[in-house]
């Protein structure tokens, strides 16, 4: 088992004592909807931390792979529709049946076609009357779906199991499409790399925006079953009323009038409810967090993440040791996407409603690799402690600007305008220290708060 | 033979005038980013919102010229305002370049480093776009909109079709044709250009000859300046300026930049307009078009589209992945300017 440094204890200490801090100045609710972000924020940094800290591998389509996973929890969670599968399900059957003859007829062409213009041709054709064919099937069928009930249906809906199971269905859909991904681009150099998964995450996500019959697009999915009890029935339920009571006991048992302690008891118990369904979250999401955790160590020990470093810091010499580079980097790409699909699912969730409109490369790709960055590369628990510190830092720092801002213009009128303009663009100001947090580390600490530990063995 | 001039004006004034005046706008980006891929040697995602900065300074002095009362005319007043962005523009990539990238040419850093500075950078220029202007969408081109509206040529040649060329399309052209002919002829016949050819080719043979690698880096960063500022401000007249539009087009300036491989400045001209018009081509129903070239008898049922308009900025994308995947290093060989 590994073991924690002072300095990796200290962070530790930090992490958690920012929790209660936030907890006794803005209330626990406030802390632990924070601190749930936080978690998944985390294992999305160790997801790409680990194909970018282990083995160098860019990956900017964190976006798209939050999304399938996002899609994972949708098609898992949400009861079938039978109207749309009776509506569109054999149309969309055959279309499926027929891009697979597409593909194999494409694979049959590019094997036995051997001059390459030919191939060329008779590939282009193929794939052109293919999708002609395809399309007319495919679109009959959606259109079908998307008139069942299109105000809150209009989708296939999905399995209706249990939303957990999602967030291991969202690790592998977002695994799938990394492979292909991988398969596609790899070999390309690093800053190229970085610009084509963007694309492809972008691809990914507006895919997701305009089919409407797989997950309703834009018109957002919502309602999704939480593992965990909702509020409502908490607040009515036996047991937890008996738990505040006996936790609160001494401060109820100091009112005596018989409404007014009635009075105190309900708001208790309203306040209660939600942190309990937060705090529920937060342990199965910590539960999560720290199963990823110790296998990512437990990897990153292990002969194949010696291997992977070999990889990351000299690619010809590990190729010339007989490690097979490409395959690796397919692997560790692979394995990167789906812990941050896990983390999507996770965040549909925790959210309980899927909006696909809602992923922008700039809250979901770059502020991940900002993350990262600051974290520290190669180092799991470097990769945590900058989820959290940044995601703090993100939702924190609208509350600190106010701050600042109230202070500095103290002389001005309350009406002055450029006062209440700047107070306007409080949301904004969280930009501008995230982009000064990143290239203050860049500079001055390139390895992240926590860097990667040396290990000669 | 009148079906068929209305179908080609349909053509024109649906697909070929828009796609060259996106293509344009495209093009000038593209160049800018390939002027720092070629020299600084990295893929400076901060390029969008160095566009964007330009664009808003141009619309702030536009907006004061106007509330000044100065104006062009029938031409737009951003266009009076131009320069004072173009010099601003300038002045925020020398600075960041004096405070963030220096220090890690000077350390040679590799370029994927430098691709996340360059993402730090973003954030910041960004942030300063959103605190100043807002993240409304602003439409500021004023003058005389319509060069020629549908329903005048419509009259003037008694056509079915209309043809209309916005003057905010014309001036697009006409600024990305002297601008281009003018960085060509810079790089080919000045000292200058052919120094910064020479450091894009072989720094190490360049520095020998005793060329100055500051004086380079700091030629292209007012070039760079010059073309995406100009890029911003006609992408916000031709459309209308907003600034979370700016990020969305780094992809698309990277597509034509990489397609057109990247590094090859007349490759990044020729990979805009063939990003701008395969966008707009794909996405384009040609029920219209087919209507008048056809029998009535043939006439297509559907809308004859081969992907819906969402898909406009999937596109991209595609071609990029496509084109890396047949020929990676572009249309055009890249690397040197």
């Amino acid at each position: 088992m590994m073991k924690f440094e002072r300095y990796e204890w200290v962070a530790i200490t930090i992490m958690i004592s920012l929790f209660i801090f936030v907890g006794f100045i803005q209330g626990w609710s406030v802390s632990l909807v924070i601190l749930n972000m936080c978690i998944i924020s985390a294992i999305m940094t160790m997801g790409v931390n680990i194909s970018w800290g282990y083995a160098g591998v860019i990956n900017f389509g964190v976006m798209g792979f939050l999304a399938m996973g996002g899609l994972a929890a949708v098609l898992v969670s949400y009861p079938p529709i039978t109207e749309s599968w009776q509506a569109g399900g054999r149309g969309l059957g055959i279309s499926f049946v027929l891009l697979i003859v597409l593909v194999i007829a494409v694979i049959y062409i590019n094997k036995t076609v051997i001059q390459k213009r030919n191939r060329y041709i008779l590939n282009s054709l193929i794939i052109f009357f293919g999708i002609l064919i395809i399309r007319q099937f495919y679109l009959n069928a959606t259109h079908n779906i998307e008139d069942v009930n299109p105000a809150i249906a209009g989708f296939l809906g999905g399995l209706g199991l249990p939303i957990i199971f999602s967030w291991i269905v969202g690790g592998l859909f977002a695994a799938g499409v990394a492979f292909v991904i991988g398969k596609v681009a790899l070999g390309l150099r690093s800053d190229y790399l970085a610009i084509v998964t963007l694309g492809i995450s972008e691809i990914v996500v507006s895919v997701l925006k305009h089919e409407e019959w797989l997950s309703r697009g834009v018109k957002n999915v919502i309602g999704l079953k939480r593992p965990v009890p909702y509020e409502i029935d908490l607040q009515n339920a036996d047991w937890f009323i008996n738990l505040v009571t006996y936790l609160n006991s001494s401060k109820l048992n100091n009112i005596i009038d018989v409404t007014d302690r009635q009075q105190v008891l309900n708001n208790l118990i309203i306040d209660g409810s939600g942190i309990f369904v937060k705090l529920s979250y937060a342990i199965l999401f910590l539960i999560v967090m720290l199963i990823i955790f110790y296998f990512a160590n437990k990897a990153q020990l292990s002969p194949w993440g010696r291997m992977m470093r070999a990889i990351r810091d000299n690619e010809t010499a590990a190729n010339a040791m007989g490690k097979d580079v490409v395959k690796q980097h397919l692997i560790i790409f692979v394995i990167g996407a789906a812990i941050v699909g896990v983390a999507g699912a996770m965040l549909v969730t925790l959210d309980g409603l899927f909006t696909p409109s809602g992923y922008r490369p700039l809250r979901f790709t770059f502020i991940i690799w900002i993350m990262v960055i600051v974290g520290g590369s190669g180092n799991n628990l470097g990769a945590i402690f900058g989820g959290f510190v940044i995601w703090f830092s993100w939702i924190e720092a609208a509350p600190i600007t106010t701050f600042i801002i109230n202070q500095l213009t103290i002389g001005l009128e309350p009406t002055n305008a450029l006062k209440l303009h700047l107070l306007d663009s409080v949301p904004y100001f969280r930009y501008l220290f995230m982009g000064l947090i990143l290239l203050l580390i860049l500079r001055y600490r390139p390895k992240g708060i926590i860097p990667e530990k040396v290990r000669h063995s | 033979m009148i079906d068929f001039l209305n179908s080609i004006i349909v053509l024109l004034n649906f697909i070929i005038i828009p796609g060259i005046s996106y293509g344009s706008q495209l093009a000038l980006g593209a160049l800018g980013v390939t002027f720092v891929y070629a020299i600084l040697r990295f893929a400076n995602f901060a390029h969008g919102e160095i566009m964007s900065f330009g664009a808003m300074i141009t619309i702030l002095f536009t907006w004061f010229f106007q509330s000044q009362k100065i104006g062009l005319g029938i031409l737009p007043t951003a266009l009076l305002a131009l320069p004072i962005g173009i010099i601003a523009t300038i002045i925020l990539c020398i600075i960041s370049d004096k405070f963030v990238f220096q220090y890690y040419r000077y350390q040679k850093s590799v370029p994927v480093v430098l691709a996340m500075v360059s993402i730090g950078v973003m954030f910041v220029i960004n942030a300063i776009i959103r605190i100043i202007i807002g993240t409304e969408t602003i439409k500021f081109s004023d003058g005389q909109k319509f060069i020629m509206k549908a329903k005048q040529f419509k009259v003037m040649t008694g056509l079915n079709e209309g043809l209309a060329l916005k003057s905010s399309q014309v001036i697009t052209i006409l600024i990305t044709v002297l601008l281009l002919t003018f960085t060509f002829w810079f790089l080919q016949k000045t000292k200058t250009g052919k120094s910064m050819r020479a450091f894009s080719d072989n720094e190490d043979l360049a520095l020998l000859s005793g060329i100055n690698p500051d004086r380079v880096v700091f030629t292209t960063w007012i070039i760079v300046g010059v073309l995406a500022c100009v890029a911003g401000t006609l992408y916000g007249l031709d459309k209308s300026y907003k600034p979370i539009i700016y990020l969305n087009l780094v992809l698309p300036i990277f597509a034509s930049a990489i397609v057109g491989g990247i590094g090859s400045p007349f490759g990044a001209v020729v990979g805009g307009y063939v990003i701008a018009f395969s966008e707009i081509m794909v996405t384009y129903a040609y029920k219209k078009f087919f209507v008048y070239l056809l029998p009535s008898s043939l006439e297509p049922s559907g809308l004859v589209q081969l992907l819906s308009t969402d898909y406009k900025f999937a596109v991209s994308f595609s071609i990029l992945v496509i084109v890396l995947l047949i020929r990676p290093s572009g249309i055009f060989k890249g690397r040197v300017l």
